[in-house]
């Protein structure tokens, strides 16, 4: 099969040899192996579980060791590139740092309200918060629906899905003290109000999250806090 | 910009959303409705003058246009010009205004 592989300096074509069950991940080992140890790429459990190999394959964030070639190839091709909204280091590289950032501005960090000396917090695991804070707390932050995303790529500040969704899953945690803040946060043309609800994050994410009701969440938590008069 | 004042507008154009779905519908059944035999400018103008039941239902919906419009082409702004900040704002208020004008010009013509 052909692989075409974006590059620093552009696309380049390598023959790869098809192999059975073979993932698109093990198409790049391949490459970076045998034909072309210059080529830079990022992955580190292989297993689905670190979510580092995510990159654009035939124009769609995925990861890589859980894609397997016979579902992705096209007329014997795959066109592999970094992943789209970040700035790429090199080649499939790509630099998460403003990814990260984001999460720490739309408050992604836990602010416990009890000390080591309070008694344990009862949480049911069938109230309601629970239940929404479990839908989205499965996240390993690998980006796929960041690169998913219109909105990041049309308004740069835009905090994206993955960070909105961890402001969601602390919106729900009622040990958590400073949702208020995070709320403030995660407001406005930067936060959830600027999602169109295109849903191409829950579309795309691997771990079959919904990001989109997350933000749909914090609209309804955001609203109810404006017309409190708090915000 | 606040985000206190973002927060707002976008709850501002959720709210003139619902307004304007029962508008519209209202709006598009009675043309429907009127129409069927064939409508005259001046029949038109014989049911709607002098209606105070017609005017509040288009000043209501005028009011709506003029709250929804310009929020949703501040996001077309931000996201398709890269157009933000106190100059994008004052335009599309001066924008919003010309909508309540020309819209409450077209409610008062076929009231008054």
């Amino acid at each position: 099969m052909k692989v075409l592989v974006k590059r620093t300096a552009g696309f380049q074509e390598f023959e790869v040899p098809r192999e059975p069950s073979q993932t698109v991940l093990d198409a790049v080992t391949f490459i970076q192996r045998r034909l072309d140890p210059t080529l830079a790429y990022r992955y580190a459990c292989r297993v689905g579980m670190c979510g580092s190999c995510a990159m654009m394959v035939n124009g769609v964030p995925r990861w890589t060791c859980r894609t397997h070639v016979d579902r992705v190839l096209e007329k014997e091709t795959i066109t592999l590139a970094p992943l789209r909204n970040l700035p790429v280091i090199r080649d499939l590289v790509v630099d998460m740092r403003e990814f990260f950032d984001k999460w720490a501005r739309a408050k992604g960090q836990f602010s416990g309200s009890a000390t080591r000396q309070d008694e344990f917090q009862p949480v049911r695991p069938d109230s309601p918060p629970r239940r929404h804070a479990d839908a989205g707390i499965e996240c390993i932050g690998c980006g796929v629906c960041y690169a998913a995303c219109d909105v990041v790529k049309w308004n740069p500040d835009y905090l994206g899905p993955a960070a909105l969704n961890r402001a969601w899953t602390l919106v729900n945690d009622v040990r958590e003290k400073e949702n208020l803040q995070r709320l403030r946060a995660v407001s406005g043309d930067a936060g959830c109000h600027a999602c169109h609800s295109h849903v191409s994050c829950t579309e795309r994410c691997p771990k079959s999250l919904s990001p989109t009701a997350a933000i749909a969440g914090l609209k309804r938590a955001v609203a109810k806090t404006l017309m409190r008069g708090d915000l | 910009m606040s985000y206190r004042t973002q927060a707002a507008l976008w709850l501002a154009q959720r709210a003139s959303a619902a307004v304007l779905a029962a508008c519209v519908a209202v709006h598009l059944f009675t043309i429907v409705y009127a129409v069927r035999g064939g409508l005259s400018a001046s029949e038109i103008l014989e049911r709607t003058r002098g209606s105070v039941a017609w005017f509040a239902f288009y000043s209501v919906f005028v009011l709506a246009v003029t709250v929804h419009v310009p929020i949703g082409l501040r996001a077309v702004c931000i996201e398709w010009l890269r157009w933000r900040g106190r100059s994008c704002d004052f335009a599309l208020l001066l924008f919003a205004a010309f909508l309540a004008w020309a819209g409450m010009r077209a409610v008062v013509a076929v009231f008054a």
